[in-house]
């Protein structure tokens, strides 16, 4: 097969050695609860800012990782990083812990499948051996970055959503394991016009099925294909306008179709409005749940569709539409 | 028996104040700044043509707590100015009047922020 068709790129050798994650305390709650390495059980993690507690989480992060694979940080070549924060130095701060080359990344919330995109084409190169992907986001920072500072103590309207605290970090190498991403689509940029922050699901769907369309249309293959599509964070609004896109363009997704942002909190949780989002949503459902089930056999065939809303608080305040962008990764038990 | 009725009236207009800005907050994509703003704005016009001193008067603390009474404030202070000094009321007046409010406001926000910290719920 060629090794690029459309905007999908196809892999032999990218595995998903291993994987790590850390998640904050409503998080816990939720139904993944039990399957994060980690939880916090207090979102400041003891520091002084929430910013300083998400830089904390994102580098155990990464430290968990090299311990439960037993890597020394000279073993692994290329950090893949990125977060929510100004000028992303969340991953900048954290990345400074570690003596390992480093590539800063933004997508916003797809930031997680850029970071697997680009980490496996290094992989499939030959250039590198071992890159560890990693994000975080946590609700406090993102409140302050994209909305108000929790100070103000401003409600949150009824289409929002609750950014995920947590971080995630995914080791890919060229080879340990049966787990594969065996293609990425890359995503174009898609502006459907939405200009309400507060509903960020609504202009990351265009984007999704954008990309989910051109990734069946590249591999020639159905939905019912994979055992789990998993659309970023959408939210459960988000999700059923996914649906509904998807259903005008001739395509009907059925119960192998969930949304990590609309699963990861308890269900009886009013405060989280229309369901989680941030960069470590889909990050720490794939490296928390996803990835574990698939070790253990129940998933086979998985395509993460992580969705990111191009914003940013200045293009909000100047009431500029909302652009998004989402990336197809393909992960398969070979 | 009197001052259960007195209460249920400030609860009634305080209530409604808050509603209709909830219903704004649910039902628009308005901000909870822009609102607000409106509120203060709502309060300045009401009181100037002689509205908000009844519904102050029938409200009591239900309509003076909100921003929009602190609106109202605002114009009184502005009107009673003027016609006391002339056009130099007009600038004074508001901040005059607001003056109370404000420092208490601002003293307290200091008082708070020493010994309480945000979270994340």
């Amino acid at each position: 097969m060629d090794k690029k068709q459309g905007a999908t790129l196809f892999f032999n050798n990218v595995y998903v050695a291993s994987t790590s994650s850390i998640a904050g305390e409503k998080e816990g709650e939720g139904p993944f609860g039990k399957y994060f390495d980690s939880l916090l059980k207090k979102d400041e993690l003891g520091t002084k800012s929430f910013e300083l507690a998400e830089i904390r989480m994102h580098t155990y992060a990464i430290k968990h990782l090299l311990f439960k694979t037993k890597l020394a940080p000279e073993e692994v070549d290329c950090l893949l990083m990125g977060d929510l924060l100004d000028e992303i130095v969340g991953s900048s701060y954290s990345a400074r812990e570690f003596a390992i080359p480093f590539l800063g990344l933004y997508n916003a919330c797809a930031t997680f499948g850029e970071a697997l995109a680009i980490g496996s084409v290094f992989i499939e190169s030959g250039f590198m051996q071992r890159v560890i992907c990693s994000t975080s986001s946590h609700f406090s920072t993102a409140e302050r970055q994209f909305r108000f500072p929790l100070e103000l103590g401003s409600q949150r309207p009824p289409l929002s959503q609750w950014t995920v605290t947590g971080a995630g970090a995914t080791l890919l190498a060229s080879s340990g394991g049966d787990i594969k991403i065996s293609c990425v689509t890359i995503g174009k940029v898609i502006d459907f016009g939405v200009t309400d922050a507060d509903d960020m699901g609504a202009a990351m769907a265009p984007s999704a099925r954008d990309t989910l369309i051109n990734h069946l249309k590249d591999t020639k293959r159905k939905l019912d294909y994979y055992d789990m599509i998993a659309t970023g964070d959408l939210g459960k609004a988000g999700a059923k306008m996914f649906k509904l896109l998807m259903q005008q363009e001739g395509y009907t997704l059925g119960d192998n179709y969930q949304d990590c942002g609309a699963i990861i909190f308890d269900r009886e949780d009013s405060d989280v409005m229309q369901g989680g989002s941030g960069t470590s949503c889909s990050n720490i459902v794939f490296n928390g749940f996803l990835y574990k089930k698939m070790l253990e056999g129940v998933y086979k065939k998985i395509l993460l569709l992580p969705t990111g809303a191009l914003l940013s608080k200045t293009s909000t305040l100047q009431k500029q539409t909302i652009p998004a962008v989402a990336h197809a990764i393909a992960i398969e038990v070979k | 028996m009197e001052t259960v009725l007195l209460y249920m009236r400030v609860f009634l207009v305080g209530g409604v104040i808050c509603m209709i800005a909830q219903v704004l907050i649910n039902t628009t994509k308005m901000t909870s700044a822009r609102i607000l703003s409106i509120f203060l704005i709502l309060g300045m016009v009401l009181e100037t043509i002689g509205v908000y001193k009844a519904i102050k008067e029938f409200g009591k603390a239900g309509a003076a707590i909100p921003i929009i009474g602190f609106g109202s404030t605002l114009a009184r202070g502005v009107i009673e100015d003027t016609l006391k000094t002339g056009i130099a009321g007009a600038f004074t007046g508001g901040v005059e009047s607001m003056a109370g409010g404000l420092a208490w406001v601002i003293f307290l926000a200091f008082i708070i922020a020493l010994v309480a910290r945000s979270k994340s719920k």
